[in-house]
């Protein structure tokens, strides 16, 4: 028993540490005087963003969308071409960013949710491949090439994002609305709707609950959480790129879920943290560090149940 | 659009077509007989294309190279059955999709650091260079016109092979039911090592035919991958005969659509804003093809499994 209420306690502590940790480590990066460390951070964020959006549909409906990347796309490319066209301020780019990708969730989420398994697999990675080639193919905005933005979003004519702490701090604040957001979902009736249709559907048709809409919810709530990645993603590099949507992103959206250990929020921040630094640490020590990675992520699918979180709690799992 | 431009589209049309046929009548027999969902297929399909390319380096001969070019695809499709498939059958989609991504990371970069990142070629072969008049004034390479004529032959074989032979009944039989089908006595591990490697020689001689006109390199099998997911959704799960249909569909659509789109847009918008738009609809076209099939047939045009 004291081992089972000393892996809860661990499991209710894990989020506050992480919290504590990317609250304190601008701080810490100035003591040192490390710039890269903070940019990298932000990084890590925003991905861990994109990743908690995609682990409450893949975790929490059992949707396994591989286009999940198109959101980061498509909020990139909406803060990048309203900029193009002389658009800066956030109070036109964050709704315009949400509207498109809640849209574009809307229209092929309402097609793929109609499927099951390996269709839906099939579909959604489809449809993210659509919007790459889309991207690649608009030449107003850079195609293949991407586009560069010569600034940052104002926030009612200041340019404070420029600054590196502030934008720091802005992305924590969403990466912590975001993941109180997905957590109040999921405990709220509509989160248990959710997690009831991935159990057994029938059994929710049978009390008089269609799980459709639910997921179909679910599905453009993720959609436009990740789209606000997207336009983070383009505020921090100062770039939009085809790249940010192509199905190797979504690919590796669905690991960090995985790795962090599925159905559960930190988990997906934590994968995140775990794979981009990973991901920088061997490419550091060689230029192919796929040949590592590579078999590394069959090693995690085929061993590695309960993911990062799992290795800390001892299997036990949060919100 | 002048009516030799659109037969000269119509040919490219059929062989990407074709080439999509190759690739998707593998994938869907695996997904239809053992409902595993693999992403390294496109790989598959790249290695071929290499080994073809390293093997003629080596023997000079392109009909040679295309024989050792098919048992390596052979080995290679049959060692990653054994290594890492094999574990995977009992898993859930997810984990299928995450470990058959591993290996596309793996012998991508594998490829990248054997032969490098900038595109190979592979010379046309003396008997099948040249082109034919197919009207006035108008050439087609004969390659390319191979290309269509051996992958019909192949879509025919396949078709004998699913609807005479026992080992097509068998796999008939596991796409409708392979529970029952192991229960009636059947090794269906052994059945599906045969459809396995029987793809992952498909997808190899895929990429050994598509390498004397297209550019040879790493992540030329992503593309033809995503695309040969929409032929399966399209055509149905398990179903040869949807995956031809649906590949020569997706061939033609696509291609003339590419080069029509434009054109169409002018009608109705500036040619400066057609240029922009055109080429965007064009990439759209299959998708939304796709999308209007799942919304009539959301199992595809031919399912192979009832219900």
């Amino acid at each position: 028993m004291e081992n089972a209420t000393a892996s809860l306690f661990r499991a209710r502590l894990v989020p506050g540490l992480i919290l504590a940790a990317f609250g304190l480590l601008p701080v810490l990066a100035g003591l040192i005087d490390d710039t890269f460390i903070v940019f990298f951070a932000i990084r890590v964020m925003i991905f861990a963003i994109a990743a908690v959006s995609l682990a409450l549909i893949l975790g929490f409906g059992a949707m396994v969308s591989f286009g999940h990347a198109a959101y980061i796309g498509l909020g990139a490319y909406t803060v990048g071409i309203l900029a193009e066209n002389g658009v800066w301020e956030f109070y036109v780019s964050l709704p315009a960013t949400l509207v498109v990708c809640g849209l574009f969730a809307l229209v092929t989420g309402a097609i793929s949710l109609k499927t099951r398994g390996v269709y839906f697999i099939m579909i959604t990675l489809a449809f993210g491949q659509m919007a790459y080639y889309t991207a690649t193919s608009l030449s107003a905005y850079g195609g293949d090439d991407g586009l560069t933005m010569w600034g940052r979003t104002e926030i009612f004519g200041s340019s404070m994002l420029s600054d590196r702490m502030t934008f720091y701090y802005v992305v924590f604040a969403v990466l912590v609305a975001v993941w109180w957001l997905c957590r109040t979902m999921v405990n709220s009736r509509f989160g248990r709707v959710l997690q009831g249709a991935r159990q057994s559907e029938m059994r929710l048709q049978a009390i008089g609950i269609d799980p459709y809409a639910y997921r179909l919810a679910a599905y453009v709530i993720a959609g436009m959480i990740a789209g606000v990645a997207g336009a983070l993603l383009a505020n921090a590099a100062e770039f939009v790129s085809p790249a940010y949507m192509s199905w190797h992103r979504s690919g590796e959206l669905i690991f960090m879920v995985v790795l962090g250990g599925l159905g559960s929020f930190s988990g997906a921040i934590l994968g995140a943290s775990g794979y981009l630094v990973l991901e920088e640490v061997l490419s550091h020590v060689t230029e192919n560090w796929r040949l590592i990675f590579g078999p590394f992520l069959i090693l995690v699918v085929l061993y590695g149940r309960g993911g990062l979180l799992g290795l800390i709690t001892g299997g036990k799992r949060d919100g | 659009m002048s009516a030799t431009l659109l037969a000269v589209q119509t040919l490219n049309g059929l062989q990407l077509g074709i080439l999509l046929f190759l690739i998707a009548a593998g994938l869907t027999l695996v997904f239809g007989v053992m409902d595993f969902i693999n992403l390294a297929h496109g790989v598959q399909y790249m290695l071929g294309a290499y080994l073809a390319v390293a093997a003629y380096g080596v023997t000079g001969s392109f009909w040679t190279a295309m024989l050792l070019a098919l048992a390596g695809s052979l080995v290679v499709g049959l060692a990653l059955e054994l290594v890492v498939f094999r574990h995977l059958y009992d898993r859930d989609h997810l984990d299928q999709v995450l470990a058959t991504f591993g290996v596309i990371l793996f012998l991508g970069e594998a490829v990248k650091v054997i032969w490098g990142s900038s595109p190979l070629s592979l010379p046309v072969p003396d008997l099948l260079s040249g082109s034919i008049p197919i009207s006035d004034g108008l050439l087609y390479p004969v390659y390319r016109i191979a290309l269509i004529v051996a992958g019909l032959l192949i879509a025919a074989l396949l078709y004998v092979l699913v609807t005479h032979t026992r080992v097509g009944m068998l796999v008939r039989a596991g796409a409708t039911n392979a529970p029952m089908v192991s229960a009636l006595g059947v090794n269906i591990r052994r059945l599906f090592m045969v459809v396995f490697g029987f793809g992952a020689m498909l997808a190899g001689f895929a990429g050994i035919m598509a390498a004397p006109i297209l550019a040879v390199e790493p992540g030329m099998g992503d593309n033809l991958l995503i695309l040969a997911f929409v032929v399966i959704v399209i055509g149905g799960i398990g179903s040869i005969r949807g995956a031809f249909l649906a590949a020569l569909i997706i061939g033609l659509v696509d291609t003339i659509g590419r080069s029509a789109a434009t054109d169409i847009a002018r009608l109705v918008l500036p040619p400066a804003a057609a240029n922009d738009v055109g080429p965007a609809i064009a990439s759209m076209l299959i998708y939304i093809l796709m999308a209007a099939v799942l919304f009539f047939r959301p199992s595809g045009l031919f399912p192979a499994r009832a219900g």
